[in-house]
C-alpha cells in the first residue's frame, strides 16, 4: 500500500476517441491524486474532458495511456466485472439528469446499490430511511421519480451515492440541470455530508457558484490540467 | 425488487402490452381450444372406427382379409377361442360370420355385408347393441329377425316388419338365400354404415350358409386401447402365422390411422405457426422496450449492476408478460371448450364431405393434459429463449455511451 492518504491516482492518462477519421483526444498526460475526504471540483468549459475525467475515476472508461488506481486497485487490466464491482463497492455516482430508476420509488432507489451489494432487505430499508431523512426527504420515500422536482431527484441521487459508504462520489455536473437556488442546496448537502461524514466529493461544473464551495479546484482546458488550487 | 422492476416495467406502456398480452392470450386460447377440437375429432373418429365391428383387433383365416368369402372362413373356431384366453382381464371378444350379400325386397336390391352375430357378446364390443331406434335388437334365439340401418330402410322404402330377402354364396358355391323379417332399425354415426351393414344371429347365417359351428371372423375389445399392441403380439405368438392373421384397428383402418396422423402432424404446425406468429411479437415488443430505455440500463450498469442482472431484469419482463398471457389464455379455451362440450359443434353441413373419413356428424372437444401441458411449456419456454435476444442485448448497452446520449 503505498498511500493510504489517497483515494484516486492518475498518471498520466490519456484518452483518445477514435471517431474514424477523426481523433479527438479527450485527455492529454493528466496526473492527479485525489486525498481521501476531499470536496474537489474538477472545471472547465464543455468539452475539456469533465465527464471523461470523471468516467476513467469511476471505471466506467479506462484510458488509453497512463494508469489509474481507486483505493489502491489500479483499473488498467481489470476485466469489464471487476470494474463493475469495483462501481458497486467503491464509488457513490451522481449524474447530471436521469439519475433515478423510473419504476422504483425513492427509497427504492436508494436502496438499489445496497441491494446489488446483497444487504439484507431490513438493513436495507433502515439505512435507506435514515440516508433519505439526512437528505431532507423524510416525506417522500414512495414517491417515484416523476413525482420529484428535479431538485428532489438530485438529493436521491446523493442519497443513493453515500448511502453504500464509497470511498468517494463522482457527481458530473450535478446541479446543471437545477435552478441556481436548488444547485446551491444540493451542493450544501453535499458539502455537509462531506464534513459530517467524511464522504469525498469529486464534482465536475462550470459553473463559477459551484467552483466557489470546491476546497479544491482543478481546472481543465482541453484535456489537460490548466490549474490545481487549494482554496 | 429486481422482479418487481419487471412487473412495473411491462406497465410503463399499456397499450403495448394490452396488444401483445392479446397476441399471447389469442395464441394459447387458439392452441388450447383447436388443440381440444382436432382431439376431438380424432378421438371420435377412432372410436366410430372401433365401434363400427372393429373392435381393437381382429382374427381372421389368413386370406379372408384380401377375399372376404365364405370358403375362406375360420374351419376350426375352437383353436382360435381358445387362444383368446391369454388376453388381459375384462377383454370381450365376439365372434362373427361376415360375408358380402345381396338384399332383395319388391321394389330394390343392393349389395350388402351381412353380419351374422352372437346378440349378446356383439352388444358388448360393438356400437350396435344399442343403436337400434325402432323395434328391437337380436334375441338369443332369433332364425328369423334382421336388424338393419335407418338409411338402408329409406332407400329400400320399406319398414319395420317387412320381410327382405339375401343372396350370398353357400360353403359348395351355391347360391343361398334366405328371407328375414325386419325386427329393428339401427341409427349410426355415418349414414354409410346404415346402408352397408345388415344384422342377423350368427345360428341363422350359419344354416343359410351351410358352415356348420364355424366363423369368418373374431372381433376383440381390450379395456384400453394401449394394450392392443402387446395383446395382438400374444395372439400371434399363439395362432400360426400361415393359418391366422390377427391385426390391430390400426392395420384394419389405414384410412383413419393416416387421418390421424395427419392430424397430429396439423396440430404440431399449429403450434408452431402460432408461436412464431407470438415470438415475433414479443421480441419485437421486449426490443422497443429496451431501445425506449437504453439511459436506464446504462445508469444501472453504470451504479455496477452485472450484465446478467439485466438479463434477469428483462426476462422477468416478458415472464410476466407470458405468464398473464397464457393465464387469460389458459381460461379463455378451457371456457370456450367447456361451452361447446355441451352440445358440441354441429358438423353435419360439411359431414357428406368428410365421412369418407369416417368423421362424425357432430364433434365434442377434448382436452387432453397432455396437450394443454404441451401447448403451456412450448409458449413458456420458446418465449423465454427468444427473449434471450433483447435481454443480452440490454445487458451489453454500454454505460458510457448510454449515459452520454442526450
Ligand atoms: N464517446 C465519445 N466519442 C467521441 N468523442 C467523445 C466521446 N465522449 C467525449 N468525446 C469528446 O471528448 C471531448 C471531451 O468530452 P467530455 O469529457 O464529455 O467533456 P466535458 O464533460 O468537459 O464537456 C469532447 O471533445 C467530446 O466531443
Ligand atoms: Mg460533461
Amino acid at each position: 500500500m503505498k498511500s493510504i492518504r489517497n483515494i484516486v491516482e492518475c498518471r498520466d492518462v490519456t484518452k483518445i476517441y477514435d471517431q474514424g477519421r477523426v481523433k479527438v483526444t479527450a485527455l492529454k498526460a493528466v496526473s492527479l491524486e485525489i486525498e481521501r475526504g476531499g470536496f474537489i471540483a474538477v472545471a472547465g468549459p464543455s468539452g475539456s474532458g469533465k465527464t471523461t475525467l470523471l468516467n476513467i475515476f469511476g471505471g466506467l472508461d479506462v484510458p488509453d495511456q497512463g494508469t489509474v488506481s481507486v483505493d489502491g486497485e489500479l483499473l488498467n487490466d481489470m476485466s469489464q466485472s471487476a470494474l463493475a464491482k469495483l462501481r458497486l463497492h467503491k464509488v457513490g455516482f451522481v449524474f447530471q439528469s436521469y439519475n433515478l430508476i423510473p419504476v422504483l420509488s425513492a427509497i427504492e432507489n436508494v436502496e438499489f446499490c445496497m441491494l446489488l451489494q446483497g444487504v439484507p432487505a431490513a438493513e436495507r430499508r433502515r439505512r435507506a430511511r435514515s440516508m433519505l431523512d439526512d437528505v431532507g426527504l423524510e416525506d417522500k420515500y414512495d414517491r417515484r421519480p416523476a413525482e420529484l422536482s428535479g431538485g428532489q431527484q438530485q438529493r436521491v441521487a446523493v442519497a443513493r451515492a453515500i448511502v453504500s459508504n464509497p470511498v468517494m462520489v463522482l457527481a458530473d455536473e450535478p446541479t446543471a440541470n437545477l435552478d441556481s437556488k436548488t444547485g446551491e442546496g444540493l451542493l450544501q448537502l453535499m458539502r455537509e455530508m462531506n464534513e459530517d461524514k467524511g464522504v469525498t466529493f469529486i464534482f465536475s461544473t462550470h459553473d463559477k457558484m459551484v467552483m466557489d464551495y470546491a476546497r479544491r479546484l482543478v481546472v481543465l482546458r482541453d484535456g489537460a490540467v490548466a490549474e490545481d488550487a487549494q482554496r | 425488487m429486481i422482479l418487481q422492476m419487471g412487473w412495473r416495467n411491462i406497465w410503463r406502456n399499456k397499450r403495448r402490452t394490452a396488444v401483445i398480452l392479446t397476441a399471447v392470450i389469442i395464441g394459447v386460447w387458439s392452441m388450447i381450444f383447436l388443440g381440444a377440437l382436432m382431439r376431438g375429432f380424432s378421438d371420435r373418429m377412432r372410436q366410430n372406427g372401433i365401434a363400427t365391428l372393429t373392435g381393437h383387433l381382429q382374427v381372421h383365416r389368413a386370406g379372408f382379409r384380401n377375399d372376404p368369402v365364405i370358403e375362406n372362413r375360420i374351419t376350426s373356431p375352437a383353436a382360435v377361442l381358445d387362444a383368446l384366453e391369454i388376453l388381459p382381464e375384462g377383454a370381450r371378444w365376439t365372434p362373427r360370420i361376415r360375408v358380402n350379400a345381396v338384399a332383395g325386397n319388391a321394389r330394390h336390391s343392393a349389395g350388402i355385408t351381412l353380419v351374422g352375430i352372437d346378440p349378446g357378446r356383439e352388444a358388448a364390443v360393438s356400437f350396435i347393441g344399442d343403436a337400434v331406434r325402432q323395434g328391437r335388437y337380436l334375441q338369443q334365439e332369433d332364425p328369423l329377425g334382421i336388424v338393419v340401418g335407418e338409411a338402408f330402410v329409406r332407400k329400400f322404402e320399406t319398414r319395420l316388419g317387412n320381410k327382405l330377402v339375401l343372396m350370398s354364396q353357400d360353403a359348395n358355391g351355391e347360391i343361398a338365400s334366405r328371407a328375414f323379417r325386419i325386427v329393428g332399425i339401427f341409427d349410426a354415426e355415418l349414414e354409410s354404415t346404415e346402408k352397408q351393414f345388415g344384422f342377423v344371429h350368427i345360428a341363422a347365417s350359419r344354416k343359410m350358409l351351410g358352415v356348420g359351428d364355424d366363423i369368418c371372423e373374431v372381433a376383440v375389445l381390450l379395456p384400453s386401447h394401449r394394450q392392443v399392441e402387446a395383446a395382438a403380439e400374444s395372439l400371434r405368438q399363439r395362432l400360426p402365422e400361415d393359418t391366422y392373421t390377427v391385426e390391430t384397428w390400426k392395420d384394419l383402418l389405414p384410412i383413419v390411422r393416416e387421418t390421424l396422423e395427419i392430424y397430429d402432424v396439423f396440430i404440431f404446425i399449429w403450434f408452431l405457426a402460432v408461436f412464431i406468429a407470438m415470438g415475433f411479437g414479443l421480441v419485437n415488443t421486449i426490443l422497443m422496450a429496451v431501445f425506449e430505455r437504453i439511459r436506464e440500463f446504462g445508469l444501472m450498469r453504470s451504479l455496477g449492476m452485472l450484465p446478467r442482472l439485466v438479463v434477469v431484469e428483462v426476462l422477468a419482463e416478458s415472464f410476466f408478460l407470458l405468464v398473464l398471457g397464457m393465464a387469460a389464455g389458459n381460461l379463455i379455451g378451457l371456457l370456450s371448450v367447456w361451452a361447446l362440450s355441451v352440445n358440441g359443434i354441429d358438423l353435419s353441413a360439411f359431414s357428406a364431405g368428410m365421412e369418407f373419413a369416417g368423421m362424425s356428424r357432430i364433434i365434442f372437444p377434448v382436452l387432453v393434459a397432455r396437450d394443454i401441458f404441451t401447448a403451456n411449456a412450448t409458449v413458456f419456454l420458446m418465449g423465454l429463449a427468444v427473449s434471450l435476444y433483447p435481454a443480452v442485448k440490454a445487458a451489453r448497452i454500454n454505460p458510457v455511451e448510454a449515459m452520454a446520449r442526450p
